[in-house]
């Protein structure tokens, strides 16, 4: 079930959404209770919205979304449809907190730039660069993303946690202590 | 080291628990860190854990983690409504058995869990969203606490207080917090009521909903002879990012709909829109507790014709408790379907899905378009009690003229 690693830039076209794109629309559950084939999942990607949305869209395409994208359920297949439905990352104002934590699992990069939606149009081509964190607009302007660990980026270049195990026979924080500034006890 | 992490003055339950649970207590953990935390227990259900077990295998991993500490729970689409779902459920159990982990089928996982294995201090991961539940009682499963005063006026229940209090902080407003209840009105609350609070918590977006051991707790988990790992108390001067207060007083039956996009309003508010069906059930609201309520507003009564009603409890335990002490004949007699414990209609394969246009009345946990069947049905949300009074009218009813 494995795609290729994304490279460290990714260009595309874009899919622009709106605030509180939830995962019933990203996949509706009585379409992901009977697959567990993640190209068939693929043909129900943002079926909420469109039905025909699988047809529509292009390898490498990119979304960018509103506030709460990936709002409601916990289930993986809502980032797993969008990333075999061919998007290449998804940019967001802001994540519900499950998509975003299982999107670096299964590989989709998913950056949180506040106010991008203002700066992007449908079928605008933008860049997302996975070394640094930023987004490229079509005019050249750079939006840095808000900051994860290098941990966790590295992680996306490697295509997710699953492709990060199967390379190394470990995980990405063993041995690792928290990442952020933290008070000595 | 534990020890002053849970007498410190200034963190909230969050901090702590993530502080003693992340490092073994060497560091403190503040609110905006990223933390990788060891679970104490570890749960998936039929819609999500064969995904989970077809990535095991390709990670090529031989043997869980524990066996004894995963749960694999078959209840959102149980017994399956199909071929396709069936195999699913196949692949399920053939893995929980050459694994040897703990497989359940029929209970929701959330209430499986509070009625058998959590306790306080745990840290239980969940591959469903509605985890957050066991903050109940204490366990963990970010910030902002909500005082709530006052007693319950007549018709008035716990999945009002979490309704009214979505509709204040929007869909994202508790995104990646930690929601932690306080004040007077929180020991009138049953483990029930609080279960119902902390596992709708998740459609404001939070991370954890708390509730923290105090009488109540400590009475139900003597009744069901379990013991807590160990007890966390927000400091008193714990800083939250925003403090709510809610005063039970003056709180109506809260109804949230059509969909998602509406304002949460009064069921007096709402009007009288058709239903075709209500949906009373759901790990948020499918307990002994809410049966109990429905079946006090339906005894003697008729489900209005047009208008299906359906009642699923939460677990096995609450479907046999219902059939020994007459409530399931109460349903009956009322016209009303009583199904077998599962998430049901919540999820729109089975026990009650919706056709083209229709409108639904539930007390599952959320309204999202195209949740329990045809993208163009719309779903309201409500208390038990409000969709019982409302099976009886065939439209939103307030449920104080049947108490």
């Amino acid at each position: 079930m494995s795609l290729p690693a994304p490279s460290t830039i990714i260009r595309g076209r874009t899919w622009v959404w709106p605030d509180d794109v939830n995962t019933d629309i990203i996949i509706p559950f009585r379409f992901k209770a009977r697959t567990n084939d993640p190209v068939e999942m693929a043909k129900y990607a943002m079926y909420g919205f469109d039905p025909e949305f699988y047809k529509k869209v292009k390898p490498g395409d990119l979304f960018v979304a509103g506030r709460n994208f990936g709002g409601g359920s916990s289930r993986e297949q809502a980032p797993v449809a969008i990333k075999y439905s061919g998007v290449a990352a998804v940019v967001a104002e802001s994540f519900a907190r499950i998509f975003y934590r299982n999107s670096f699992a299964i590989g989709l990069p998913a950056l949180e730039v506040p106010g991008i939606t203002k700066q992007v149009k449908q079928f605008d081509e933008i860049s997302v660069n996975l070394q640094d964190w930023s987004v490229t607009t079509k005019d050249g302007k750079v939006y840095h993303a808000l900051k994860v660990p290098e941990f966790l980026r590295g992680l996306m270049r490697e295509g997710g946690l699953v492709e990060y195990y199967k390379k190394h026979k470990s995980f990405p924080w063993e041995g690792l202590q928290a990442t952020a500034s933290t008070t000595s006890a | 080291m534990s020890q002053t992490i849970l007498n410190d003055d200034s963190l909230t339950f969050a901090e702590k628990i993530i502080s003693i649970k992340a490092d073994g207590g060497r560091k403190f953990h503040l609110a905006g860190e990223i933390a990788v935390l060891p679970a104490d227990m570890a749960m998936a259900q039929d819609s999500t854990g064969p995904l989970a077990i077809k990535v095991f295998r390709e990670m090529g991993v031989q043997k869980v983690w524990d066996p004894k500490r995963i749960h694999l729970v078959i209840d959102h689409s149980f017994p399956a409504p199909d071929e396709k779902v069936a195999n699913l459920h196949i692949l399920i159990r053939e893995f929980a058995k050459q694994q040897g982990v703990r497989i359940v089928e029929g209970s929701i996982s959330h209430q499986h869990l509070l009625e058998n294995h959590v306790v306080p201090g745990m840290v239980l991961f969940g591959a469903d969203s509605h985890t957050c539940q066991a903050g109940a009682i204490g366990a963990w499963q970010s910030q902002a606490s909500w005082p709530s005063t006052g007693e319950f006026k007549k018709g008035v229940y716990a999945r009002d207080i979490i309704t009214h209090f979505i509709g204040i902080v929007g869909e994202d407003g508790g995104n990646y917090k930690s929601l932690e209840w306080k004040g007077p009105a929180v020991k009138n609350l049953s483990i029930a009521s609080r279960a119902c609070i902390s596992n709708n918590s998740m459609e404001c977006g939070c991370k954890l909903s708390m509730f923290e051991v105090d009488p109540v707790t400590q009475d139900y988990f003597k009744a069901v002879n379990r013991k807590a790992m160990f007890e966390v108390h927000a400091g008193p001067k714990a800083r939250y990012k925003e403090e709510y207060g809610i005063d039970l007083g003056t709180l109506e039956p809260q109804v949230w709909g059509p969909g998602n996009e509406s304002k949460v309003r009064t069921a007096g508010e709402v009007g009288d829109a058709h239903l075709d069906e209500v949906f009373i059930g759901s790990s948020t609201n499918g307990r002994y507790e809410d049966l109990q309520v429905v079946g006090k507003i339906l005894k003697g009564h008729k489900v209005m014709a047009g208008t299906r009603c359906i009642i699923t409890p939460a677990s096995k335990s609450v479907f046999e408790r219902a059939i020994k002490d007459g409530l399931a004949e109460t349903f009956l007699e009322s016209g009303a379907v009583f199904t077998n414990a599962t998430c049901g209609a919540c999820v729109g394969t089975h026990l009650g899905v919706l056709g083209e246009n229709e409108t639904c009345l539930s007390t599952s946990p959320r309204n999202y378009t195209g949740r329990m069947g045809a993208t163009s049905s719309k779903i309201y949300l409500s208390s038990p009690a409000t969709a019982a009074a409302s099976a009886l009218e065939g439209h939103i009813a307030d449920p104080r003229r049947y108490l």
